[in-house]
């Protein structure tokens, strides 16, 4: 591992506590929105759709910098389920990352409801109106959305055991709030995570 | 646990687990999971269900309806109000659907007393002004929390129930006497179609009004008996507006009406007084009639918080609750489309 970021760079940290904040305000939003005729619902919409979009859109940037920075490599002594189970849990948290909002989006669009952003700002259907689609596109959106969730929870208690109980270093290469990784970008390719 | 230098971290583990729980716990709290008398999208369609069950791949209420489409001629006066390019003065193509407030599809037409218009404007920009208005002057309770109330009332099997709940709640007296004693017509072209609900227009200067709005009639009403509609079959509306609009397209003048300060604009139980300001901003005209299982309606939510900018909802809080149950009714009927299927195929939606 020698000449190995040992952080996210700042970029992704930025990034990743960014999302954070909006994907997990998202999964409530989404749970709250549907359960409810109060006039939060409206609200609760209202808020849903433009985050939902710029969720995409951080996602999207995210992919291409992990893609250009990579990611520091895992402990070599972690067990070959854990890293299995780290490499495969990324995959499907960006998996969802793109595709929950994308999959909103086009479940608007089959139901020919406007895509209303901000004011009469509006976005294109991306699908053709369909009620097959956008049964299918609902209830993805839908389970997902608790899939989504369960593996935030899993990953959460993820970081939560390498800082508190294998204290690996793991959790601080994301957690850090330093600015300066003091080992030389290097190894490119080498995305252990 | 695969650091062999430290003991089982019985503490650590045990905070993990109360941290995951806990944030658990509380999505599980925003999705109502626990508070069984929230007030849901599911419940209150679930209300409309008749005691056989909902009819499956249609709208859940106002389930028998035929569309028609047309345009809305904008006279330009409505800029005054709202700065929402729907009303600047041109022809804007026009979606809609005439309907009944019944949650039976093949009810006899003679026996629903509620007739409504489903709307959709559209404008060259993209935006879209839905709206869902019915033929009653007044709405008959304030809130959704006592509509749900009243749907379980006239759901019951109780005689007398809804008689109780009018009772014990005298708001619903003005849309119980116009339901009794207001006049039935033949057509929908003579029905007056009410927005009922109040909506927020935002004018060019940023000035906000409160108002209402109203589609009235170009055709003259006249009143016929219910035993005299009974007898022209149960899908007379339909054919005689198909028949009429085939004739000759239908018209209505499109009235909003700006409450004063202090008018009642959170209760659609309450009708404002008739010297309010309205305002005539432009024509629907109706120009061609199709039966529902093929035509472009029947898979459009005529949700009305679909809004253009310059408008927006106001302190009425029927809209929300109506967006929440049409959008259920909506999920709901789109995933049993095999149900109420097109009856040809290559139908454009």
């Amino acid at each position: 591992m020698i000449g190995a970021h040992r952080r996210f760079s700042p970029l992704q940290r930025l990034l990743h506590w960014l999302m954070a904040a909006c994907i997990l305000a998202m999964l409530f939003i989404g749970v709250g929105m549907v359960s409810t005729v109060m006039p939060k619902y409206l609200t609760l919409v209202a808020i849903h759709k433009p985050l939902g979009i710029a969720i995409l859109a951080l996602a999207l940037i995210r992919l291409a910098v992990r893609l250009r920075y990579g990611a520091p490599p895992l402990p070599a002594d972690l067990p070959e389920p854990m890293k299995l189970a780290a490499v495969g849990s990324h995959y499907a948290l960006y998996a969802l990352m793109i595709a929950m909002p994308l999959l909103g989006w086009g479940m608007l669009s089959a139901a020919a409801y406007p895509v209303v952003l901000f004011g009469g700002w509006h976005l294109p259907a991306i699908l053709p109106q369909s009620d097959s689609l956008h049964t299918l596109l609902w209830d993805a959106h839908f389970y997902l959305a608790f899939a989504f969730f369960a593996l935030i929870l899993l990953h959460v208690a993820a970081a939560l055991f390498h800082a508190l109980v294998r204290r690996d270093g793991v959790f601080e290469t994301m957690a850090s709030a330093a600015i300066y990784d003091d080992v030389a970008p290097a190894e490119q390719g080498r995305h252990a995570v | 646990m695969t650091a062999p230098h430290q003991s089982l971290p019985l503490g650590s583990l045990a905070l993990i687990a109360a941290f995951v729980v806990a944030v658990a716990a509380a999505f599980a709290y925003t999705a109502g999971w626990f508070s069984p008398q929230r007030l849901t999208p599911g419940k209150l369609v679930d209300a409309f269900a008749p005691p056989s069950g909902a009819a499956l791949g249609h709208r859940r209420n106002h389930a028998k309806g035929i569309c028609f489409t047309g345009v809305f001629e904008a006279n330009g006066a409505g800029s005054e109000l709202s700065l929402a390019p729907v009303f600047v003065r041109g022809q804007y193509p026009v979606l809609g659907r005439f309907n009944l407030g019944t949650a039976n599809p093949n009810a006899a037409d003679a026996t629903v007393r509620v007739r409504g218009l489903g709307l959709r404007i559209s404008t060259p920009d993209g935006q879209q002004w839905r709206s869902a208005m019915i033929n009653a002057p007044v709405f008959p309770v304030s809130t959704p929390q006592i509509f749900y109330e009243l749907l379980r009332a006239e759901g019951s099997k109780e005689a007398n129930a809804v008689a109780t709940f009018a009772a014990a709640n005298p708001e619903f007296a003005p849309f119980g006497d116009w339901a009794k004693n207001g006049p039935w017509t033949g057509s929908y072209a003579e029905e007056r179609y009410n927005s009922l609900n109040s909506f927020v227009f935002v004018d060019g200067s940023g000035a906000q009004h409160v108002v209402r709005w109203s589609l009235l009639p170009a055709a003259q009403p006249v009143a016929v008996s219910t035993d005299e509609l009974a007898k022209r079959g149960p899908n007379f509306l339909e054919q005689e507006i198909a028949q009429r609009v085939a004739g000759a397209p239908q018209r209505w003048t499109m009235v909003v009406t700006v409450a004063n300060p202090g008018d009642p604009t959170a209760d659609p139980t309450k009708a404002w007084p008739a010297d309010r300001r309205s305002v005539e901003v432009g024509t629907l005209v109706a120009q061609q009639v199709e039966a529902e299982p093929d035509g472009p309606c029947r898979d459009i939510n005529f949700d009305p918080t679909v809004l253009p900018s310059g408008m927006r909802t106001s302190d009425d809080p029927f809209p929300a609750a109506r967006s929440a149950a049409y959008a259920k009714s909506y999920d709901l009927r789109t995933a049993e489309a095999k149900d109420y299927p097109r009856t040809t195929t290559g139908a454009t939606p």
